[in-house]
Order: structure tokens, then C-alpha cells, then sequence
């Protein structure tokens, strides 16, 4: 008999997932004694026992813990043993250490949706939660959104009011119960309760209330998970009209929220993988594209759109309301337009009160605001467009350069990132940061890990664009602290955050197709807004192949709510004789003549008309083309609506986008002229155009990088930036490439966009480094 | 080419002597008055007002003013800034070889009506003449001092939360007479410069016995700047209301149409005006005649120095200073 004594801290993702009652288990089987205790992010072990009995414990916990729990390697540290031994197994509660912004939280998990089990009690009538709107268990239920303070444990979440009744305390302490330190424990007699604010004395039942409403056609605001949501009936037109109308929310989709699939089953498209993804416990909003001949199946909810954003209950109420209402409903973010997400019923009775017709509430505050994630299934592999709650604040499964950095990624989808032992932590979206809120939450984070990481920081990164808030702020940071500062080259970051998440040493090829960027002209007269790059990433920087033959945006910023701007400077860009041209009426017929001509001047003399290398505005210009839209109500638009368009078509014909030579580049602009030309065709179907397009566009992409991987002998195309987030370019570009005999690859675990820029950021950051070494 | 300004202007030579005494006479209140190196004035007692400022403008001309009224003009408005009454001004002329010597008088007469506009005298200058190539057709800078009538310091850190802002008039008038004239472009109607002398309006305040706190007239940046520098000077947060804004129709189809915000493109004739919360009405009343308004307010700087916006759908954005290069920050 030999006794040892164990200290194993156990790193990964392993609070709020069960992890010290699977400990308390095996130790317990073990008949092991000693200590279980969170401590700043990690859990540590300080057991002891049989020297046999402690090893076979470090071989199981990797073995028997659950997803989404996940352990990094362990180093078992054996010490001499306590004498005497602990009276005993103690699961202890480590001291509480406050959350702040809490925009980057590497001890934390992230909320899952209730688990099968869960359910089945939910749906039980003999259990004591049947119909409980807030249960959940060790494996389930809120995690970050209700933490108030690290490390995870009841006394650090907004549930630390609501002490346990003596049947929950007998879960909560029963090794063998599957509630034994559910932290997130309660029932009808001690946890959280509904409450009802609206017409109607319902006082006794909030649910029924929320349900009547929804059914007389009324907007519900509901007390989500990562904040307040909008919720009406979507099978009703008139009040999806009236939630569009009071939201100030004319035609961006709108996702729905289904008690079961089977509702939506035989208006869209529903693979295996995107089957899986819907279940996943993290509830995102998966895009399903709609069955051929389906169009529109809910009038209003996603006009123009090739594909229906559906979700799964994200909560226990969720699936009450979901369930008891029958049919699928609309659920969307409870702000007024371009706000967040109102997070307190307070604040939501307030500013949601011209918009809401009724209020479902709850007791649990909201600790922090998450928005719904949104994901795509391409090639059967999920695609996340918009990671945010569910995801957030769990590492993202790649492996970091050694080394403490800190990038603030891009303004208008700001998510900041943090690489911190070989592991990289992406921020949960935050907004656009012209918003007062998302800039404060912004600075107020970086301070705080400023504070927490700044004596071990090696680097910090940022955007180029001298007018990004992120940038002003990181500049006075890196100051401060004496810290190199990094700016990166906007599509530079973009190739290597699809690098970075794969794994892909440079160098690489990169097609960097978004709105814009701030770019980095070699000389000066080349354009500084950048949109449509191929550039060969290496490890020290980025030379740049070829980008999209320039074209002026007359009115600047204005260009990026008006798609009639970009055609307006491609016709101009392309000559008289496509300004004249009766195809371009529809772009002539959004303007008024002088108008129309004092733009022209505007360009002609360099007033506020920048020249941009954008994909994103292309796609601008040739939806104006198309009469689809001139102006546009939110960001995308055009792009969404062509590709709705496009998926009607039959085999479409492809334009050619020859490469004209230009200065500083080595293969040089990607014409679009002939494209152009087509578009102006009065002979083809507008379903015909907007096929072309994308297949045209796609052809030249492939075309050029086939080219350019030619002479540099690459074989790998990273296909990056906001524009991929359209899948029939993304599906197209994939393909054309292949037919290259490339290999395109492109970000899957975070969002393509700017909401994915810090990754990158961080790795040039950190490679920038190591060469400097 | 006797017709243009020639190096020998600058001289010193009979050519430097006739220009001085047939084509810049007219600045002077008394044409008949024997120039001297300086000027000895009569000030009233009292403290006093100095400023000075380099004038660079392009287009030289522009509908609505031109860089002459706008060199009195302007220093004069930052004398009326320090709540002072304008009193007399210094002027000095740098002319690039090829000026025309009419466009050369048309700027002389229009600062000599300038200066009678704003009541003050021009009581000494200075001319030199440089190649061409080394200026813009002409600069000029301008210093003035004022009699200082208001009672108590105007100046930001006066500023305290609670305080009120007005404006004294319509935004971005200047701005847009700038750029249609840079570009060529016609608008219709044609958008004129609002330059014009503030200290008629400062004084009505002063004499109605509002108790100002702070004065800033909005020159470049708009009032996006002007804000920004008094909410980092006096470390106060200033909410303002988008929809309180002046406006005039043609200047919001203009900067629409063109890309610009009208808060952050340049004035010649408006101030904001920061007075405390129970002088807001009087001032306001004062105001009105001229096309102010109430704008917003100025609050505690709980979150730093900054300036939000109220849009017209209720909700709050950070309004940023506009920083050198305009490019759309987007992607
Ligand atoms: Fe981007
Ligand atoms: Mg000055
Ligand atoms: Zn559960
Ligand atoms: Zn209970």
C-alpha cells in the first residue's frame, strides 16, 4: 500500500460543464481524498491516495469528460503526502474575482441549450420541473451570459440570489445525482419566475399571456438568453409588417425560431450536418436554402432571399414558447435600430416599448449581452457567420504561437481576440463600434486585460485605417504600456486569420474579397480603399498579385448604403458610352438628372469620389444594374438579394475578367469591364445576369490565382473576407478553383468577416515577432 | 505684365510705394491718414482681447465671401469668441508673383467693407511679394484686439454638466460654398458662405445679461470639432440632438448627395454658445431671430470626454471628430 499525493491543474474547457462532479466521482470511486477547486479559469486537484488508484485518475478524465468539455494535455505534479490525510473529498469554492467587461473570459463556458435530458424532465408531469421555464443541469443551461464574477461557480452568476430549496440542496450535494454541483440549479419553489407586462390580467400564468399575444398577432419581447429578443407569429404577414415597421427593419432576414424541424422540413433543404448543427447545444441560427420553387415561404420574413434562417430553442422558455405556440415564429435582436441588444427588463420596458406589445419577463438578470450566432453548412462542414452566444467565450480550436497578444480586430463587427498559451479566444461579436455602448465595452475591456495580461504581453494589433476606434485606442494603449504596436494591412489579416484556423504555414495565396479596407498603396497614386485582393502572404508581409480594376464611389461612405453610387462610378469608370447606355437605365432612373450629372462632375473632379478595389461594392453596382436595389436598408443587401436572384437561373454563361497590367502589380487588374458589358445586355433575364455575375466573378478569381499559384508553385487558395460569406461565390470559387487543380480553403470557425479580423491580426503580431527575433 | 503683381511689388522700390498707395489705401478707415511703421491706439480701459490667424483659403472667390472678408472676418470672430467688441486689426499680405491686380482690389474692397461691417479699423499691415510657385495667389493673416465686455471669463473650463448648447445659426453653409466652387460644381440654388460677423450676436447676449460660459465659433471640422475640443477641454460629456440641428434644405441635399456630414464640414458665421441651464430660454430667444437653436447639453464625463448624438430614431451614437483623410471606415 503506498500512498502519493496529486496536484493536477486541469486547463481547457472545464467550468460549467460538469467537470469537478465528474472529479468528485472518480475520486470518490477511487476512494480518494483531498481538495476539487476552480481557480482562475482552470480547475485544480490536490488529491490523495493509492499511487495506482491517482494514476488511473489522470488516464480517465480525459476519457469521461463530456462535450463541450475539453482538457488540455495534463502534467500530474506528485508531492510528499499530507499527514494526516483530509478527513475527506471536498469540492471547494474558489474566492470570487470580478468579470468587468468580461468581453474576453478564458475561464469561462458558453450557454448551451437544454440538454435531452433536461427536456424529457421538462415535458414530465410527474417531475417537479415539468414545465419549469429555467431548468438545466451540470451538462446545460446559461454559463456566460449570467456570470457576474470568476471563477464559474452559483455565487458568481446572477443566480446567487436565489438560495437553494432543501430538494434542489439534496441534488446539488448528492455525488450521484446528475445535479451533484450544478451551479445553475433551481426549481418552481426557489429559482427563477416569470412575470407578464402587458394587456390581459394573466398574472398567473406569463406563458399562456406571451402565447395569447402572439397568437392575436402581437410582438412579444422576451428576456432571452444573451439579451431581449422580438418575437411574432411568422406565419402572420401583417405582423411581420408591423415589427419591420416599428424596427425600423424594411427587408434584412428575419430567422425563425421552430419547436421541432419538421415544421420547416419541406420549405428548405436539410442536410445531415445541417441537422446536427440545429441540435448542437449552442442553438445557433443555421441559413437553409430553400427548396427549389419555394419562394418566400413566409411572406416578409427574408424577402429576396435564397435561404431561411431557422433555430432551435436556445433556452427551456424558448422551447415552452416554441412548443406551446405550435408554428414556427419569428425571433429576432430586441434594440431599436442600430442599438444592442437591451439586456434589462427596465431598459427593455423602456426603449422596446414602441416596438413591443407585451413584455415576458424573468427574475435571472442578464450578466452579459450575446447576440444569436448565425452559421452556414458548406461541403457539409458547419461555416459561422456570426459567433456570439453558444460559441463565445470558448477557445477556438487551433494551435497559437507561444506568446501573449491582444488584437482589437476591425470597427464595424469589432470582436477582439487574445492568444494566451497556445490557445486563441475570440470575443463574442460586439457591434459596430460607432455605437457608444459597443466602444465603451470595447475600452473598458481593454483596460481590464490590459490589466490582467499587460506585464506579459509581447504584442498588440490592430487595423491600419488611422480612423477606426480600435485603432485610436490600442495606439494609446501600446503607448502606455511601452508595448510594440502592430497595424495590420486589413486583407493581409483576413488570409491569415483562414491560415491561422487550419494550421497552413506561409507562404500562401489569399483572394481578400470584402467591402473595404484600408489598404497600403505601393506609391502614391494607387487607390487606398482595397476590397478585391489576391495577395501572396508571406511570412513577413504581403505582396500584392492582382486586385479588382478600381472604379470610383462618388459620395465616399455614402457609396455603402447606396449601391446606385458604385454603378454610377463603374459606368463612369468604364466610359461615355456605358454611361449612355440603355442598359443602365435603371442605375440612371435612381437619381434625378442633376443629380446624375453633378455626381458625374463630383468624379470627374475628385470630390469626395475615392477609388476602391471592393467586391463587395461590385456586387453593389451590379444590383443597382439589375433594378434589385438601389439603396440598401442594411449591410449585405445587395449581395443577398443577387444571390437569391442567381440561384433561379439555369446554367449561366460566363463573362471573361481578363487581367490588365497595372503598375506595382504582377499580374495587375481583374477587369470587369466585359462583365459590365453583359449586365448592360437588354436581351438577358435579370435571373441570368445575376448568375453570370457570381459565375463570372468566380471564373476570374480562380483564373487569376491559378495563374499567379503557377509562378509562385502554390497549391493552396484561401478564399477570405466578408464576400464569401455568400455561398453560391464561395461554392463557385471552391469549385473553379479545384478545376485549377487548387486547393481552396476559408474560414469555418469564425465569420469571414471583419468579425473574424483579430485572428489574423494575431498572427501577423506574433509572427512579425518571432522574425524579429 | 503690369496688369499682375511682379516681384518688384515686394521691393521696396517706387513699384512697392505705388501698390501700397493706389491699390491697398482703401483697408485703411482714413485713406488720408500718413502710414507708419505701427500703429499707436486709444484703448478703452479694460481687459483686452488679442488673436491672430493665417487665412489659405481656395477657391480666393466663392459665392457668399472671399478669402479677404474672410481674414477680417475671421479674426474678428475669434475676438468675439473671448466675449470682446473688435477693435482695430493688423494685416499682412503675401502675394504671389502673377496675382491680378483686379482680383487684388476686389479683396481690398472686400475687406475694407469687412472691417466696416464688423466696426472695426485696420490701423497697420505689411506686404511681400513671393515667385510664383511659392504661394497660393495670395495669403493673408490678420491680428486684432477687442475690448472684452463680458463680465466673467469665457473660456471652456467654465463649462459645467448641466450647462446648455445653442447655436447661433444654420450648419455648413461655408463649407458647401467651398466645395461647389472647388469642383466646379452648379448647384441650384447656388449654397452661399455664411460668413458673417458674430459679435453683433455676442453682444445682444451680453447685453440681455446672459451669464456665458463658454463661446467657440466652428471654423474647420464643423461643429463635430468645435464639440470635441470643448468636451476634451472642459472634460465634460456634450449630448446633442440631431434633429435640433439647423439645417438649410439646400445644404443637407448638398452634403447627402455629395457624402458629406454637415457636422463636420467648416462655418464662418456660427458659434456654439454654452450657458448655464436656467439662461437657456433667453438665449435661445435671443437666438432665434438669426435661425439658432437649442442643441443639446452638456452632462457629467462619466465614460471620458466625448460627444453623443441623438438621431432622429431615438437612438445614441459616438459623433467622432473628423479625422484628416475622409475615407469611409466600412468594410
Ligand atoms: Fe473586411
Ligand atoms: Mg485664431
Ligand atoms: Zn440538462
Ligand atoms: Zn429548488
Amino acid at each position: 500500500m503506498s500512498a502519493a499525493r496529486l496536484r493536477l491543474w486541469c486547463r481547457g474547457v472545464v467550468q460549467g460543464v460538469g467537470f469537478r462532479p465528474l472529479v468528485h466521482r472518480l475520486a470518490a470511486d477511487l476512494q480518494l481524498v483531498g481538495v476539487v477547486e476552480n481557480v482562475a479559469g482552470a480547475v485544480r486537484l490536490d488529491l490523495q491516495g493509492e499511487r495506482r488508484s491517482l494514476e488511473l485518475l489522470v488516464r480517465r478524465l480525459p476519457q469521461e469528460l463530456q462535450p463541450p468539455g475539453a482538457l488540455e494535455p495534463l502534467a500530474p505534479e506528485w508531492l510528499p503526502p499530507l499527514v494526516p490525510a483530509p478527513p475527506g473529498l471536498r469540492i471547494s469554492a474558489a474566492s470570487a474575482q470580478p468579470l468587468g467587461a468580461g468581453l474576453l473570459a478564458p475561464a469561462l463556458a458558453a450557454d448551451l441549450a437544454p440538454c435531452p435530458t433536461c427536456l424529457a424532465e421538462l415535458h414530465d408531469p410527474a417531475n417537479r420541473r415539468h414545465r419549469y421555464p429555467f431548468i438545466s443541469c451540470s451538462q446545460c443551461g446559461p454559463r456566460y451570459s449570467i456570470a457576474t464574477d470568476e471563477p464559474y461557480a452559483r455565487a458568481h452568476t446572477t443566480l446567487a440570489d436565489f438560495p437553494l430549496c432543501p430538494a434542489c440542496q439534496r441534488e446539488f450535494d448528492d455525488p450521484t445525482d446528475r445535479r451533484f454541483h450544478a451551479e445553475t440549479i433551481g426549481c418552481p419553489t426557489c429559482g427563477p419566475q416569470l412575470q407578464w407586462q402587458g394587456a390581459g390580467d394573466w398574472g398567473a400564468d406569463p406563458l399562456a399571456a406571451a402565447l395569447a399575444l402572439l397568437a392575436a398577432g402581437g410582438i412579444l419581447a422576451l428576456q432571452g438568453v444573451g439579451g431581449f429578443q422580438l418575437l411574432v407569429a411568422a406565419g402572420d404577414p401583417a405582423a411581420v409588417a408591423r415589427l419591420r415597421q416599428r424596427k425600423h427593419r424594411p427587408a434584412k432576414p428575419l430567422a425563425l425560431l421552430v419547436a421541432d424541424l419538421e415544421a420547416i422540413a419541406p420549405l428548405v433543404e436539410l442536410s445531415g450536418p445541417e441537422r446536427l448543427q440545429l441540435q448542437h447545444p449552442a442553438a445557433p441560427i443555421v441559413l437553409l436554402r430553400l427548396r427549389p420553387g419555394q419562394r418566400e415561404p413566409f411572406a416578409g420574413v427574408a424577402p429576396g432571399a435564397a435561404a431561411l434562417g431557422v433555430m432551435l430553442p436556445a433556452s427551456p422558455l424558448h422551447q415552452l414558447l416554441a412548443e406551446g405556440f405550435g408554428r414556427p415564429l419569428v425571433a429576432t435582436s430586441g434594440n431599436r435600430s442600430g442599438e444592442p441588444l437591451c439586456l434589462d427588463p427596465a431598459e427593455a420596458l423602456d426603449r422596446l416599448a414602441g416596438i413591443a406589445d407585451g413584455f415576458l419577463l424573468h427574475n435571472r438578470p442578464i450578466a452579459r449581452r450575446l447576440d444569436d450566432s448565425v452559421l452556414q453548412v458548406i461541403e457539409r462542414r458547419p461555416v459561422l457567420l456570426r459567433r456570439a452566444r453558444g460559441y463565445a467565450p470558448q477557445a477556438l480550436a487551433l494551435q497559437a504561437p507561444p506568446g501573449t497578444a491582444l488584437a482589437l480586430g476591425g470597427d464595424l463587427k469589432s470582436a477582439p481576440a487574445l492568444a494566451l498559451g497556445g490557445r486563441v479566444w475570440l470575443a463574442p461579436l460586439l457591434g459596430d463600434l460607432a455605437g457608444p455602448l459597443p466602444q465603451q465595452l470595447l475600452s473598458e475591456g481593454l483596460e481590464q486585460l490590459l490589466e490582467r495580461h499587460g506585464p506579459r504581453l509581447v504584442a498588440l494589433a490592430c487595423d491600419g485605417h488611422p480612423g477606426y476606434a480600435s485603432h485610436q485606442l490600442e495606439v494609446v494603449a501600446a503607448r502606455r504600456l511601452g508595448i510594440p504596436l502592430q497595424l495590420v494591412q486589413h486583407h493581409r489579416a483576413h488570409g491569415l486569420a483562414v491560415a491561422a484556423e487550419h494550421g497552413l504555414p506561409l507562404p500562401l495565396l489569399v483572394w481578400a474579397c470584402d467591402g473595404l479596407g484600408y489598404g497600403e498603396p505601393a506609391g502614391t497614386s494607387g487607390h487606398r480603399l482595397w476590397g478585391g485582393e489576391l495577395l501572396w502572404l508571406t511570412a513577413s508581409g504581403a505582396e500584392r498579385w492582382a486586385c479588382l480594376r478600381p472604379f470610383p464611389l462618388p459620395g465616399g461612405e455614402r457609396a455603402m448604403v447606396e449601391p446606385r453610387r458604385a454603378a454610377l462610378g463603374l459606368l463612369a469608370a468604364a466610359g461615355p458610352e456605358a454611361l449612355g447606355h440603355p442598359g443602365a437605365a435603371a442605375c440612371r432612373a435612381a437619381f434625378s438628372p442633376g443629380d446624375w450629372q453633378l455626381l458625374q462632375q463630383a468624379i470627374a473632379s475628385g470630390c469626395n469620389s475615392p477609388l476602391c478595389s471592393s467586391t463587395g461594392r461590385l456586387f453593389d453596382a451590379a444590383a443597382s444594374l439589375l433594378d434589385l436595389c438601389q439603396r440598401s436598408s442594411f449591410e449585405g443587401e445587395a449581395g443577398l438579394l443577387l444571390e437569391g436572384l442567381a440561384l433561379q437561373a439555369s446554367l449561366p454563361q460566363v463573362a471573361p475578367m481578363p487581367l490588365l497590367p497595372a503598375a506595382g502589380l504582377e499580374l495587375g487588374w481583374l477587369d470587369w469591364q466585359p462583365l459590365l458589358q453583359s449586365l448592360l445586355n437588354a436581351g438577358v433575364a435579370p435571373q441570368e445576369s445575376a448568375a453570370c455575375f457570381h459565375a463570372s466573378l468566380a471564373a476570374g478569381l480562380a483564373s487569376a490565382a491559378a495563374q499567379a499559384a503557377g509562378r509562385l508553385g502554390a497549391t493552396t487558395v484561401l478564399l477570405a473576407g466578408g464576400c464569401f460569406q455568400n455561398r453560391l461565390l464561395l461554392e463557385r470559387s471552391a469549385a473553379a478553383l479545384r478545376a485549377a487543380g487548387l486547393v481552396p480553403r476559408w474560414a469555418e470557425q469564425l465569420p469571414s468577416n471583419d468579425g473574424g479580423l483579430a485572428l489574423g491580426q494575431l498572427w501577423a503580431a506574433l509572427a512579425d515577432l518571432s522574425i524579429k527575433k | 505684365m503690369s496688369d499682375c503683381i511682379q516681384l518688384a511689388h515686394g521691393g521696396g522700390g517706387t513699384l512697392m510705394q505705388q501698390l501700397i498707395n493706389q491699390e491697398l489705401r482703401a483697408l485703411y478707415a482714413d485713406p488720408t491718414q500718413v502710414l507708419h511703421d505701427a500703429a499707436r491706439l486709444e484703448l478703452p480701459p479694460g481687459p483686452l482681447a488679442f488673436s491672430t490667424d493665417g487665412y489659405v483659403v481656395q477657391p480666393l472667390e466663392f459665392p457668399g465671401g472671399d478669402i479677404g472678408s474672410l481674414a477680417v472676418i475671421g479674426t474678428a470672430n475669434d475676438l468675439a469668441m473671448a466675449g470682446a467688441r473688435p477693435l482695430h486689426l493688423s494685416v499682412a499680405l503675401l502675394l504671389e508673383e502673377g496675382l491680378p491686380l483686379a482680383l487684388l482690389r476686389r479683396l481690398v474692397a472686400s475687406m475694407a467693407a469687412a472691417a466696416r461691417a464688423c466696426e472695426l479699423t485696420i490701423v497697420t499691415g505689411d506686404t511681400k511679394v513671393v515667385e510664383r510657385g511659392k504661394a497660393d495667389g495670395i495669403f493673408i493673416t490678420t491680428s486684432g484686439i477687442g475690448a472684452v465686455q463680458a463680465p466673467t471669463p469665457i473660456h471652456p473650463t467654465a463649462i459645467r454638466p448641466g450647462d446648455q448648447l445653442l447655436l447661433s445659426g444654420d450648419l455648413g453653409r461655408h463649407g458647401v460654398a467651398i466645395l461647389a466652387a472647388r469642383h466646379g460644381l452648379a448647384l441650384v440654388p447656388p449654397v452661399l458662405s455664411d460668413c458673417a460677423p458674430l459679435w453683433p450676436q455676442v453682444r445682444a447676449l451680453l447685453e440681455a445679461g446672459v451669464r456665458i460660459h463658454c463661446l467657440r465659433d466652428l471654423t474647420r471640422g464643423g461643429l463635430a470639432s468645435a464639440l470635441h475640443e470643448l468636451a476634451e477641454a472642459a472634460v465634460v460629456e456634450l449630448a446633442i440632438e440631431e434633429a435640433r440641428l439647423p439645417v438649410l434644405e439646400p445644404v443637407a441635399r448638398t452634403c447627402e448627395l455629395l457624402g458629406f456630414d454637415p457636422l463636420h464640414l467648416a462655418n464662418e458665421g456660427r458659434f456654439v454658445v454654452v450657458v448655464p441651464p436656467q439662461a437657456r430660454d433667453q438665449t435661445q430667444t435671443l437666438l432665434a431671430a438669426s435661425g439658432g437653436a437649442w442643441i443639446g447639453s452638456v452632462r457629467p464625463a462619466s465614460k471620458g470626454a466625448r460627444v453623443l448624438l441623438t438621431t432622429s430614431f431615438g437612438t445614441e451614437r459616438l459623433l467622432l471628430p473628423l479625422s484628416g483623410e475622409l475615407l469611409p471606415r466600412i468594410c
